[in-house]
């Protein structure tokens, strides 16, 4: 777990705990003490979401299928068995995944109205405003407003596909490559891949310096 | 049931707010929050159904006005207690404890060597995964399990409105799509919600266009693709007649009663091992 954040309610361990850090630890307290669940698995869940599962790992997906075409189609019929190829599992809240592929004709967004519901193993956990009232009421309703918001106009002609998560499908966005990144590596191409393209709220841009960027 | 949560087309919300360089967790006691929920369905206590649902039968002003694990942590509580795991007063007590300043004793934290790579270890993944609703990749694909409904079928979300769980969203029922997509055979989320069983029948993308939704003003060229079971479906007869051809999916005996067909187990078809009942 961390210690470098400063957390609001455990800095002072004398001080009356108010809110849910509180019954948190009561709940963990008595469901440990029942043998229900055990501290270091615990920490073992929080370290895998916190920190080794993130959008780097769909990153890596869609710069693969950027410079191979060979693996995009794989990924576009099975995406579940397509991103074993660069090393990732089809874990939790990820069983189901499919890849919905950005071309000129067709920009692809996913929500979850309901809910949260999100393409853990590629994307990790999902930011705040994913889970909001307000990009869950919008999205299905108002999407190219929500692209405004974003930062992007899609052109007029371009066919715009909202998808639901109200099953079991968790969806990846496999946004277009952008141009002026033909002599980037597959690492390089990853490092310009935003968790947002991959939600389908933003696309992948291309500043000139970025592609005189080193590969990280 | 009709929830606040079901929020699709809703007005009224403001701009979506973005926090730059947001950290996974805001506090250390979602991250308890998070890792409890998500141990406690991988050990059955209850499944993801279940979990969802108890969220949403917060109080709409509660939901509204509280952070997204501020509703697990209603959900948790309220199904721990339900389901006789812990009682209130004990909870009572050990607030009241942990308040005056005791600590009270915990099992000592033994921080594994490369503890995370345990929980990707493929079995436990896969146990973690179907506890949380991504269920069987092998009923996915059951063929005993007979689809009603195929790519391209003329379909309407049904007008069912229950006051359990249910995954239709209020802005398709009633409304007019075409299926895209067949993808398999997934649990059903109400009856397994409601303890009525795992009931398991193929699941759809249905495509809406945004004028069907919404009103002949939005673009032409916009549609909504929401993931339906095929109870939630019922077929667009009028689309048949209106396009001069029969529908040629599902029971027309069923159909003229507006019940779903039932899944149709195909003879002869070894029937796989039955999906896992909730705990």
């Amino acid at each position: 777990m961390s210690s470098h954040r400063h957390d609001d309610n455990d800095h002072d361990h004398n001080a009356p705990d108010t809110g849910p850090t509180l019954r948190v630890k009561a709940l963990e307290t008595l469901l440990v003490e029942k043998g229900l669940v055990e501290p270091a698995a615990l920490d073992a869940l929080v370290d895998t979401y916190e920190n080794r599962v993130g959008p780097r790992n769909g990153a890596r997906v869609v710069a693969r299928a950027w410079v191979d075409a060979s693996f995009k189609a794989r990924l576009l019929a099975d995406a579940v068995a397509a991103i074993e190829e660069v090393g990732l599992a089809a874990g939790p809240q990820g069983e189901h995944l499919t890849v919905l592929e950005n071309t000129p004709a067709v920009h692809n967004m996913v929500v979850c109205t309901l809910c949260s519901c999100y393409p853990w193993p590629v994307l990790g956990l999902p930011p705040v405003w994913y889970k909001s009232a307000a990009y869950r009421s919008r999205a299905v309703i108002d999407p190219r407003g929500v692209l405004r918001e974003f930062g992007f106009d899609l052109p007029a002609g371009v066919e715009l596909r909202v998808w639901d998560s109200s099953a079991e499908l968790r969806y990846m966005v496999l946004p277009m490559r952008p141009a002026g990144t033909e002599n980037l590596s597959e690492d390089e191409l990853a490092a310009l891949v935003t968790r947002d393209s991959m939600i389908g709220t933003a696309v992948v841009t291309c500043s000139k310096d970025a592609a005189a960027r080193p590969a990280k | 049931m009709n929830g606040i949560h079901d929020m699709g087309g809703m007005h009224g919300f403001g701009p979506i707010v973005r926090e730059r360089d947001e950290p996974v967790f805001h506090h250390e006691w979602e991250r308890r929050m998070f890792a409890l929920a998500i141990a406690m369905m991988g050990n059955r206590t209850f499944n993801v159904d279940q979990y969802r649902q108890a969220i949403e039968r917060m109080p709409p002003d509660q939901y509204l006005a509280t952070s997204y694990y501020e509703h697990w942590l209603f959900a948790f509580e309220r199904l721990l207690i339900e389901k006789g795991v812990v009682a209130r007063t004990e909870i009572d007590v050990v607030m009241a404890a942990l308040r005056a300043g005791a600590r009270p004793p915990q099992a000592p934290v033994v921080k594994a060597e490369n503890a995370g790579d345990a929980v990707e270890s493929s079995k436990e993944a896969a146990g973690l995964s179907e506890a949380l609703g991504g269920g069987a990749r092998s009923l996915r694909y059951d063929e005993s399990y007979r689809a009603r409904f195929k790519e391209g079928d003329r379909v309407i979300g049904r007008n069912r409105n229950p006051v359990g769980h249910t995954r239709i969203p209020r802005y398709v029922r009633g409304r007019r799509g075409v299926i895209y997509r067949d993808w398999g055979v997934f649990i059903f989320p109400d009856t397994h919600a409601s303890g009525e069983g795992a009931n398991p029948q193929h699941c759809y993308a249905v495509e809406f266009t945004a004028r069907e939704l919404w009103g002949g003003e939005y673009p032409a060229d916009d549609r909504v693709y929401v993931d339906l079971w095929e109870a939630y479906l019922e077929v667009d007869g009028d689309a048949y007649s209106r396009d001069g051809k029969s529908s040629k999916s599902g029971s027309r005996k069923a159909i003229a009663q507006g019940r779903a067909a039932k899944p149709v187990r195909v003879r002869g078809v070894k029937k796989s091992a039955p999906p896992r009942e909730d705990a």
